[in-house]
């Protein structure tokens, strides 16, 4: 991996978000809906209204409104919200952390599900425990997040009312936070108590975020797994003595893992869209579920800045995949 | 490809795969339902009783039998919203995911065929579309576009395109190398000719698997928009309008979430049965 490699990789990036910036900068200026006459209400005159639309630059053609948006971003200013009143990025900074913690804590879920039932499936190769783990693939991949958090709802919080549906912790629990990383830092102050009611309150978004990406890589990882089953140095081993485990853990995983990686990579950026909604529908206060509002309010700004943060976590997650492929395969690194 | 059963018709292959039995099935179903909505239905779906709100389905214990399966906030018939929902996805998947196609493959063909500018100008297209989160850019496209059903299946067109150029245009890129368009070539056809003639009906397998986990797409899409409000007005029966409802009143009647959720699962789990069913026949590398 050479940092010409990293640093072309970057370049690339930025055309993707001007793109991405200018598509949603036009497509949200042809919404039909005011953004400030849903803000004053109906007493509110003419002039209240002209004034508004200046504060908040609307009253530019749409070209000068660009230029000056760009302006605005190039000194990280994303602006100020109107249906919140606020400064886009410090709305978007604090909630993001909510985000990513789902975020993270969903993709090891489905990472470590996803690397059991491929081995699990790969170490029953042939006989009949296996078609179970493929039929059980086969029906999570169907089903997608939205589906997911729903029927968990259902399952787990009305018919056996054991996890929490709404929420990112216990409104009894009071918990004065510097960062906004509920989790991580709840444990390292030593507050359990906090930490054990915001993991429970992430097992049923996190899982069903995780399901349809642990389906999908547990599909792919496996077949990966089973080319390699059969090439001659999985022979040789085997004739050579080692047991089917260790020779699945120890050889032929790591070969299969570098093209298990790149053919599911895509699905992470797909996990992080899925927040928008399931964190609706759990009511989690994170960046996806501030993304509805916002759409709700006509509220461009914090649209857009949104949009752009969404998209910096897709080409962030697919860099750290390419890193992590090339990191797995030495042949990828001096290229 | 010498297989024990390739020369047989591909419709009896189709038919002996189970499933494919099981997608069909289900779908042959819903397209009963939805064609035959207002004869099914036992009421209007938006006539409203408000006397009779929140009745459970009518083998529970307050139950009317009138209300097969419980009636909503405003006391308007489950089953019927059921049935006529069925109507709404049904369009939406068909329209949409045949929509979604058309455009998907145009540009995966041209893409695919002609490379040089036309790929990097087109492919270039895909990876910023794949940059916005999907949902998101739903939600604000119907937004901008407005409620309505055309509103929604525009949205999944131009959302979904991606999907099918992607697959489309990869196979493309295998076919071109085929020696049948160097035959076309070398006869003096034209490529567009070739395009068209030869390499689009051996794309058509494929087309025809991602068409039908297209559908199943889009009935999702519709069914979330009606969730986030944004889809219909609320006067046309959706599965997302029910689900909407069911989430807000989950405590008092789970039922008004759960039998749409059970309807969108198995309408999406059958056409993923279909789609996979087909693919396996017609497939050769999935084949052993």
């Amino acid at each position: 991996m050479s940092s010409s490699y990293l640093l072309n990789r970057l370049l690339l990036a930025v055309p993707t978000l001007a793109g991405a910036v200018t598509i949603t900068f036009v497509l949200l200026r042809v919404v039909p809906g005011d953004p400030i006459a849903m803000m004053t209400g109906p007493g509110a005159t003419e002039a209240d209204i002209a004034l508004l639309r200046a504060h908040y630059g609307l009253d530019h053609s749409l070209l000068r409104q660009f230029v000056i948006y760009l302006g605005q971003l190039m000194t990280g200013d994303l602006g100020t919200s109107i249906s919140l009143r606020q400064n886009v990025g410090e709305l978007i900074v604090g909630r993001l952390p909510v985000t990513i913690e789902l975020v993270l804590f969903a993709m090891l879920t489905a990472v470590s599900l996803a690397l059991a039932l491929a081995l699990k499936g790969t170490f029953w190769r042939g006989r009949w425990p296996e078609r179970i783990v493929d039929g059980f693939i086969g029906i999570v991949v169907a089903i997608p997040d939205f589906l997911w958090a729903l029927s968990l709802i259902l399952i787990l919080g009305v018919a056996i009312p054991v996890m929490p549906i709404f929420g990112r912790m216990d409104l009894t629990i009071s918990f004065d936070s510097w960062t906004n990383f509920y989790l991580i830092e709840s444990l390292l102050r030593g507050q359990l108590e906090v930490t054990r009611s915001v993991l429970h309150h992430m097992v049923l978004p996190a899982v069903s975020l995780a399901l349809p990406l642990m389906a999908i890589t547990a599909r792919v990882l496996k077949s990966c797994l089973n080319a390699e089953m059969n090439r001659e140095y999985v022979t040789l081993a085997r004739t050579r003595g080692f047991g089917r485990l260790r020779v699945i853990y120890s050889q032929a995983l790591r070969n299969a893992l570098v093209p298990a990686t790149a053919l599911s990579g895509v699905q992470f950026t797909f996990l992080i869209g899925g927040t928008v909604l399931v964190e609706r529908i759990f009511g989690y206060p994170g960046i996806g579920n501030m993304a509805i509002d916002a759409v709700i309010n006509r509220d461009l700004p914090l649209i857009q800045g949104l949009v752009l943060t969404f998209a910096v976590l897709f080409i962030a997650v697919n860099l750290l995949i390419d890193l992590f492929i090339t990191f797995l395969d030495p042949r990828l690194r001096h290229d | 490809m010498i297989e024990g059963r390739a020369d047989l018709p591909i419709t009896y292959r189709i038919l002996h795969e189970p499933r494919a039995v099981f997608g069909l099935g289900i779908l042959g179903l819903m397209i009963a339902v939805a064609l035959m909505a207002p004869w099914l239905a036992p009421h209007d779906p938006l006539e409203q009783d408000l006397l009779a709100s929140f009745l459970p389905p009518s083998w529970q214990e307050s139950g009317d039998p009138a209300f097969l399966l419980g009636t909503d906030t405003l006391g308007r018939d489950v089953a019927s919203r059921l049935i006529y929902g069925t109507r709404t996805a049904l369009i939406v998947a068909l329209v949409a995911a045949t929509l979604a196609a058309l455009l998907g493959t145009t540009l995966g063909m041209l893409a695919g065929f002609y490379g040089g500018k036309t790929d990097m100008l087109i492919s270039r297209a895909v990876d910023i579309w794949m940059s916005f989160p999907a949902v998101l850019l739903s939600i604000v496209l119907v937004a901008v576009i407005g409620a309505g059903l055309h509103a929604v299946i525009i949205a999944i067109v131009i959302i979904d395109w991606t999907r099918f150029c992607r697959v489309i245009r990869a196979e493309t890129m295998v076919q071109k190398e085929r020696d049948y368009v160097a035959s076309g070539i070398t006869i003096g056809l034209t490529r567009f000719r070739i395009l068209i003639q030869e390499v689009l009906p051996n794309l058509m397998p494929l087309l025809i698997v991602l068409l039908t986990l297209e559908m199943g797409i889009a009935i999702v899409v519709e069914t979330i928009l009606s969730f986030v409000g944004l889809s219909v007005a609320s006067d046309t029966p959706t599965w997302g309008n029910l689900i909407q409802e069911g989430r807000q009143y989950i405590h008092q009647v789970p039922w008004l979430l759960g039998l749409p959720v059970a309807c969108v699962v198995l309408s999406v789990l059958s056409l993923n049965a279909l789609g996979d069913g087909i693919k396996e026949v017609i497939d050769p590398e999935t084949r052993q």
